[in-house]
């Protein structure tokens, strides 16, 4: 009897706690209202608590309203309502229904600092382990091992029991693993090391090595410097992995900068100064369609506006450059000097023409979303989109330039005008003429590297000077006058100088480069192929 | 043919001196000289200071002059050229015997014109924040000393609400600025308890444009478990394809945050900042800070360039400051003899336009208010972190060994 009285005196004081700890009492989710109002709190402490607080309630209501104050994008109207901006429209926090007539003069943004971020991400993550779309799991999952809240292990678990992707699956594992390097329990430390010994995760390194620090127990000491090792190693190769592609990468950006070069200067034997500011020309080219494209066209098609800017800056390009052979290069063939100092004069003229025209701060080019982001390949390199699509874009430029030389009638005319003028104008064939089309075609393929440059660097009227000694040393470097010589120079110089510069640092790798280039051309005063025309000739 | 050669020479010539436009005028005007790259990879940031003296000169001419007579500015173009700016600096001092001189970005044009200021006894206002060590008799330094940017900063970044940072990635342009700097800084972190094992200090060249593997470098770093934050004194143009890259590599500012000291809401035009929310910078001014007097300061400005986009700065406010302090000295010395402004100058006030007063101290340096902002999606920044009080600017850095030279 007495038993049962305690019993049921136990209860009710349970049952009294429980209301005592609740004091909102009937309301399904009563907090959500506060949290969210907290969220504007000048606090930074109780933005976090409010982010966590939303977090355990699991309401996916929630999601919106964090991601929007992650992307800065929430804010608060006058008389306190918090509201998101969803494209044009904005959206009330508290039920996501749209609000109309908002002036955003009045609205105040809701501010985030890291500590905040860092938490929301966390945050996001819990609410979005079970989501339907398998990408997001994955994020969440990653999410969720950095954010080290109480409740990871047993979420992640949970997810982990009913995913069914199995790419999804193992990140889950990889993850859930890291959070159980920290479980008092040796077997379950062990178990965890060894699912990471195959990961090749740089994160899971750190984590890894930082139970290093704290281990006591042998065993898993031991099991965790195995693993170490064995991630470190896999780690190293992918970076000789890396390293290869930026040398790639870089080659290829060396190697659009040159291909217009190595027919101004390879084939005609034109000391081309001016050469950057057609890249640079080029960029702008991109800038002004990238700006029609916003002014008149509807945001979907923005994306293209890269596609169209090819062939607009290849004429812009083009137009200047035959107006610039015509006007004051061909007065001046065979004079390498005169050449040198007068197209340096006009890539002055074109840099102030420029500046005077569009200012002097840099113009910003946006990537298109295509463009941006990249492939997470394993142990923390990412095959950036940019890069891949310039290295793409390069090879076909130049297998393009390489079919027009080899197979079109003007291609024939150029490499005739080359070798050998006098015979090819006895031939009938309008010197003059091809000279011009020449020298437009190199600057016109200089305007369309400039279409790419503007993706990885400044569109500024200084722009092309970086390019401008580089394009030689790669045509130099080459061969004078031969295309494959053109590809091999950048590439190789590309390869070489990221592969000294993580141990020799930029300034030191490049000038180490430079150095393997002048003690190269004593060697071969031709370059890597030497061809037979006018610009040796003379 | 020979026409168009000539031509052609005639071209170049003009290209090249087509921007130092000295103009001789008449005697009873009050010369200021304009120092400000117009030309090379500086141009991007000094022209808009350029712009800035030219908007304060006009409005002190509408407001009747200076002692009663017409200021003049006299504009040269050192075309980011450093021994060039020395050159222009001696054109300015005994050519046009100009009163005052506001220019300078690059603490290696600083370094360059000092001797030239110092033999001429000539008056320089130099607006840009920058590595301290240095106090010279004819500069008053209206940019931030490293105690008013560089230490608070990492400070932040230290706390709890920056993150507690515990490993440091220094990153910077190769010359003197930024290796002082980080000599400064890595002195800092030594006293905090920070191991050489935790600091990554690393330069690139001016222009610099390729930083695949200097980012990833920065990723394996930051893996080694412990927070990780960059501090970033990466000059001039190299910063636009920095921030690309980093978008690009998926580095998140809650995991890897960098804190810049030559980013400003100029330098951010150039760049697409909507994968870069959080990212830091440091300054003593952010264009975002609502105050009566930034409204109207950027309103001026708007109505100087006639063109609504344009943002203002942290130097402009520095330069804005120091022509004011500069007018206000000259009023009282009842002169611009340099040696009566230059005592006349000290105590001088001006209200900062974020706020408070900004004071010349006697070491010529101003006391400043220290701000942390974030970068925001619309290439703004806003303002997570404020002193509360201004603090006094200090050149010599109590963390490295040199110090001030006993006798000036």
């Amino acid at each position: 009897m007495t038993f049962v009285k305690i019993i049921s005196v136990a209860f009710f004081l349970f049952l009294v706690a429980t209301a005592w700890n609740n004091p909102a009492g009937a309301g399904d989710r009563p907090d959500f209202a506060g949290a969210v109002a907290a969220l504007n709190s000048d606090d930074f402490d109780e933005k976090i608590k409010a982010v966590e607080t939303l977090a355990a309630l699991g309401d996916p209501r929630a999601v919106p309203v964090l991601q929007a104050l992650l992307d800065s994008r929430l804010s608060a109207a006058e008389d306190g309502r918090l509201l998101y901006a969803d494209g044009d429209v904005y959206r009330d926090a508290m039920d996501g229904q749209p609000v109309t007539g908002v002036d955003p003069a009045d609205l105040s943004d809701v501010s985030a600092n890291n500590r905040v971020r860092g938490a929301i991400e966390g945050a996001i993550g819990q609410l979005s382990l079970f989501d339907p779309n398998p990408e997001k799991r994955r994020g969440a999952a990653r999410a969720v091992a950095d954010s080290k809240s109480a409740e990871a292990v047993d979420l992640l678990q949970r997810a982990l029991a009913q995913e069914t992707d199995p790419a999804t699956g193992s990140v889950m594992t990889t993850a859930l693993a890291g959070l159980q390097l920290r479980d008092a329990d040796r077997t379950v430390r062990l178990t965890a090391i060894h699912t990471l010994a195959s990961s090749t995760d740089p994160t899971m390194l750190g984590l890894l090595e930082r139970l290093q620090d704290g281990e006591r127990d042998q065993a898993v000491r031991r099991a965790a410097d195995q693993a170490i090792s064995g991630i470190r190693q896999r780690i190293a190769l992918i970076g000789i992995g890396a390293h290869l592609f930026e040398g790639f990468s870089l080659g290829s950006v060396l190697l659009l900068a040159a291909i217009g070069l190595a027919i101004t200067f390879g084939v005609m034997g034109v000391v081309n100064m001016a050469h950057g500011e057609m890249i640079m020309l080029g960029a702008y080219a991109t800038y002004v369609v990238q700006q029609c494209f916003r002014m008149w066209l509807p945001a979907s098609a923005f994306d293209a506006y890269l596609v169209v800017a090819v062939p607009v800056a290849f004429l812009i390009s083009g137009a200047v450059g035959i107006a610039l052979e015509r006007g004051v290069i061909r007065f001046l063939y065979g004079r390498p000097l005169e050449t040198l100092l007068s197209t340096w004069g006009i890539s002055l003229v074109l840099q102030q023409l420029v500046r005077t025209i569009f200012g002097a701060p840099n113009k910003e080019v946006a990537n298109p979303a295509w463009m941006t982001g990249g492939i997470d390949m394993s142990g923390g390199f990412i095959l950036t989109w940019n890069r891949l699509i310039i290295i793409v874009f390069c090879l076909v430029v130049l297998g393009a330039l390489a079919a027009l030389l080899r197979y079109s009638r003007f291609g024939l005319q150029m490499r005739a005008v080359a070798q050998n003028r006098p015979m090819a104008a006895a031939m009938g064939i309008r010197t003059g003429r091809v000279d011009a089309l020449t020298f437009g075609l190199g600057s016109g393929i200089a305007g369309i590297a400039g279409v790419a440059l503007s993706q990885i660097g400044n569109v500024s009227p200084n722009l092309g000077q970086g390019y401008i000694v580089d394009s030689f040393m790669v045509v130099v470097f080459g061969g004078v006058g031969s295309l494959w010589g053109t590809l091999l120079g950048a590439v190789s110089l590309g390869v070489v100088n990221k592969f000294l510069e993580p141990y020799a640092g930029a300034m030191l790798g490049k000038i180490l480069v430079l150095v393997f280039i002048i003690l190269f051309i004593q060697k071969r005063p031709r370059g890597l192929f030497a061809l037979k025309g006018r610009s040796i000739e003379g | 043919m020979k026409l168009m050669r000539a031509i052609a020479g005639v071209g170049a010539i003009i290209a090249a001196t087509v921007s130092s436009h000295a103009v001789g005028a008449a005697e009873d005007t009050i010369k200021v000289g304009v120092l400000h790259s117009l030309s090379g990879t500086m141009a991007i940031s000094e022209t808009t200071l350029k712009d800035t003296v030219l908007m304060m000169v006009d409005d002190i001419n509408k407001k009747g002059g200076l002692l009663g007579r017409k200021v003049e500015a006299v504009v040269v173009d050192p075309a980011s050229n450093w021994p060039l700016f020395a050159e222009k600096a001696h054109e300015l001092l005994e050519k046009d015997k100009v009163a005052v001189v506001f220019g300078c970005w690059t603490s290696v044009s600083r370094k360059s014109v000092l001797p030239v200021f110092e033999q001429d006894n000539g008056l320089l206002f130099y607006p840009v924040q920058y590595e301290g060590e240095e106090e010279s008799k004819n500069v008053f330094y209206t940019g931030a000393a490293p105690n008013q940017q560089a230490i608070p900063a990492v400070e932040y970044l230290m706390s709890k609400d920056g993150g507690g940072a515990k490993r440091w990635v220094l990153e910077g342009t190769d010359y003197v600025y930024p290796r002082t700097t980080n000599t400064i800084l890595r002195a800092f972190l030594h006293s905090k308890g920070v191991a050489d094992e935790d600091i990554l200090e690393n330069y690139t060249p001016f222009g610099f444009s390729d930083w695949q593997t200097e980012v990833s470098k920065i990723k394996q770093f930051a893996s080694a478990g412990k927070k990780t934050a960059v501090v970033s004194t990466i000059n001039g143009d190299a910063n636009v394809p920095f921030y690309k890259e980093l978008a690009n590599q998926g580095i998140k500012a809650s995991d890897i945050p960098v804190v810049a000291f030559s980013v400003g809401e100029e330098e951010l035009a150039g760049i697409d900042t909507k994968n870069l929310v959080g990212h830091l910078a440091a300054w003593n001014y952010f264009e975002s800070i609502k105050t009566p007097e930034n409204a109207a300061f950027i309103k001026q400005w708007h109505a100087f360039v006639k063109n609504d986009k344009r943002t203002t700065n942290d130097p402009m406010e520095a330069t804005y400051i120091g022509f004011k302090m500069w007018t206000q000295a000259v009023t009282k010395a009842g002169t611009t003899n340099v040696d009566a402004v230059r005592t006349a100058m000290i105590g001088q006030t001006v209200k900062n336009l974020t706020g408070g007063t900004a004071v010349m101290n006697e070491n010529h340096h101003l006391s400043k208010p220290v701000m942390i902002g974030e970068i925001k999606p619309n290439a703004q920044f806003s303002v997570v972190w404020k002193t509360k009080d201004v603090v006094k600017g200090e050149p010599w850095s109590p963390f490295i060994a040199g110090g001030k030279p006993a006798a000036q």
